[in-house]
């Protein structure tokens, strides 16, 4: 007898390390459940099966790299209800967007020995610069109770529940002695997206922004307190640029800390 | 005279982006090709002018599957350069990591990617609803793996808490009391597991392989050894580049590695476990022989065997580290910066995963060489598909095509890992 149908979901993968749409099936406890509300009509890393579009809800994993994959995402697009973006690769180009600030045949050549074999682009993008994105969620690696909390919300036609605050504010909220203050620490919470409850600060260690900038953020006010600290600004460009180097406000500030471009 | 093609476009139920290509000829192989088109990252390139502490982090990022294994050898190449040694009850914690991710890596593969070939279901989600015990018996061993992770690194991926001397925070017994209930369930089972999957029918498949592991006298590597092979190499880690050496192939974004005048060789559990069968606990001994195998196996189909005999090991060791747990004086030894180069391979669950680092007078790295496991298998997995395709060349198309897929699952290949490091000297006169 015909059932109603339920909705497809997609998973997509481009450049990246797979920990995102691993989070997936990280999610143990809820997977099977999960899998009972939603058809998982096409994801390469738990299935063989791949069902034809178009797609309900499509979770874009990676950055923008090669001439293929610029191509690629479009069709995905057109194919898909919704399109959401997880982690900082697709969100902002990912640790290898540290090329966009070198010339990447230097880097091909340092990796592999015949460069001709390699097709490339200049720059690791995100998504969001090719194509219309629903939402974006954050994180490197992005946090699970928060992919089933988008999941959830994009299925219903609500609006997902994830704080736009900075990770100062969960440190606060968890009550965590501020790691900056109090130990001299460098700490990347005042001007980082929420998302991981400040796990960093709650292991003795500063924040490395791997949810990337929150939305109105003072980098220029982190800097002057890195300095005063004694950090240079060799370390100031090196903070910046991390996991999220090609996010907007954090690329524009390790620019005006590069001596290259001074 | 008919020629036929072989093609998988985009393989399943591995982690990252390949694809097969196998052409035949009559009835015998003339090309095979795992082509990996997983973009290239370039991490050994941007790893030069970071400061040392930022490798284990960053190299991390290399595999959302196996993190803690990039986050070892980085910190143990680095402490190797710097002329620190971690141990006693730091190193014991250390090892206590990677028995978490080996557990929630191995059971990802045995449960969710491997076992659905052998049971003829599309993936592990089918394979519940005739199933349904047996996969979420998976699921929640594969959770105490991750339960590890998380609280000693901070999250399961891409953890937090690892650095070059040690730690950043340290746990107490009390906190970590409700592991050991944990990894008492999961060692049982373990022990299940390792019955369940001796039980699959396997193909009769032996090619012959040369094995390559870490070997410690006195444990079941994770972290420090010789590398030995079982056609006779024994050397020291720092000698790795004097006797492997990678190519460039146009077909694959991951080098080619093999043996100098030697060639294609074997890493992971299986050469693991034949290497260092002795070293392995009591009770990880006496299942791997009821349930069959012998001291050694040399049947990659059977891997699925060996990856449950080292969950179950994993799972015990786990216990003997937090049972005799003492928590250590300070987190971390404190490292001074010094110029030098630093080498270290360590097992991740899928082999050994060398780093090679030289560092400046102010600890900044000048040049990185990372090379993963994936890329140390391709070309045994290829010359497996040339020797089984003939064997099996009655079967339909698509079943030949399925049991190839499977034949490269064997391996557990992680193609995000075998895409971004890669770098090669030999080619470049």
């Amino acid at each position: 007898m015909s059932q109603i149908s339920k909705p497809k979901l997609a998973v997509w993968k481009f450049a990246s390390c797979d920990g995102c749409q691993l989070s997936l099936l990280d999610c143990e406890d809820d997977l099977l459940a999960v899998s009972q509300e939603i058809e998982i009509a096409h994801f390469p890393e738990a299935s063989r099966a791949v069902m034809k579009g178009p797609y309900d809800l499509s979770l874009v994993e990676g950055s923008i790299t090669t001439p293929h994959d610029a191509e690629r995402i479009h069709k995905i697009r057109r194919s898909s209800k919704y399109l959401i973006t997880i982690g900082a690769c697709a969100t902002a180009g990912g640790i290898q967007a540290l090329r966009n600030f070198k010339d990447v045949n230097e880097f091909i050549s340092i990796v592999y020995a015949t460069p001709s074999f390699i097709d490339t682009l200049q720059k690791s993008t995100p998504i969001s610069d090719h194509i219309k994105v629903d939402f974006e969620l954050r994180g490197c690696p992005i946090d699970k109770g928060q992919l089933i909390e988008v999941i959830c919300a994009f299925l219903k036609g609500r609006k997902p529940n994830t704080p736009a605050h900075s990770t100062c504010i969960e440190c606060k909220r968890r009550g965590t002695v501020c790691v900056m203050v109090a130990q001299g620490k460098m700490c990347m919470g005042p001007v980082t997206h929420a998302g991981c409850g400040a796990l960093c600060p709650s292991y003795n260690r500063g924040c490395y922004g791997c949810f990337g900038p929150q939305e109105t953020t003072n980098t220029g006010s982190l800097s002057a307190q890195l300095k005063k600290m004694g950090a240079n600004d060799d370390e100031i460009v090196r903070t910046f640029r991390g996991f999220n180097a090609y996010a907007e406000p954090f690329r524009r500030e390790s620019e005006l800390h590069d001596k290259k471009n001074n | 005279m008919t020629k036929k093609i072989i093609k998988v476009d985009y393989l399943a139920r591995v982690e990252g982006e390949g694809g097969l290509y196998i052409k035949l000829k009559d009835d015998s192989v003339v090309d095979v090709k795992l082509k990996i088109f997983e973009p290239p990252r370039f991490f050994e390139g941007f790893l030069r002018g970071r400061d040392f502490n930022e490798a284990s982090d960053i190299t991390a990022r290399i595999c959302g599957i196996c993190p803690v294994a990039y986050q070892m050898s980085a910190v143990h190449a680095m402490e190797n350069a710097l002329g620190v040694q971690v141990d006693g009850p730091l190193r014991d914690l250390r090892r206590l990591l990677y028995c978490g991710e080996w557990i929630e890596s191995h059971t990802l593969h045995i449960y969710m990617l491997h076992a659905p070939d052998f049971l003829g279901y599309p993936d592990a989600i089918k394979m519940a609803k005739d199933h349904k015990a047996i996969v979420e018996r998976g699921l929640k061993l594969k959770k105490a793996g991750n339960q590890i992770v998380s609280l000693l690194g901070g999250r399961e991926i891409h953890p937090v808490n690892i650095r070059v001397g040690g730690f950043y925070k340290l746990f107490t017994r009390k906190e970590f009391e409700p592991l050991i209930e944990t990894l008492k369930w999961a060692r049982d089972a373990a022990l299940e597991t390792v019955r369940w999957t001796a039980q699959l029918p396997f193909p009769d498949f032996e090619p012959g392989y040369e094995f390559v592991a870490l070997h410690h006298p006195e444990e079941y590597p994770f972290n420090e050894g010789r590398l030995i092979s079982s056609s006779g190499l024994d050397i020291e880690c720092s000698e790795y580049e004097e006797h492997f050496q990678e190519t460039h192939v146009e077909h694959s974004n991951a080098l080619h590695s093999a043996l100098k005048e030697r060639g294609s060789y074997f890493v992971g559990p299986m050469a693991r476990y034949n290497l260092n069968f002795d070293q392995l606990s009591p009770m990880a001994r006496q299942a791997a022989l009821e349930s069959g195998l012998t001291r050694t196996c040399q049947n990659p189909f059977k891997s699925i065997i060996v990856r449950s005999i080292e969950v179950l090991y994993a799972c015990d060791e786990a216990l003997r580290i937090l049972q005799s747990y003492e928590k250590p004086e300070r987190p971390y030894i404190p490292v001074e910066p010094k110029p030098g180069h630093g080498f270290s391979c360590t097992e991740a669950p899928r082999g050994i995963l060398y780093h090679h680092y030289q560092l400046d007078e102010q600890g900044k790295i000048l040049d990185a060489k990372i090379v993963p496991p994936t890329s140390q298998n391709q070309k045994t997995i290829e010359e497996d598909l040339r020797k089984f395709v003939p064997q099996h060349i009655h079967l339909s198309e698509e079943e030949l095509t399925w049991r190839c897929e499977q034949a490269i699952r064997n391996y557990d290949p992680c193609i995000s890992c075998a895409t971004h490091f890669l770098k090669l000297d030999i080619e470049r006169n």
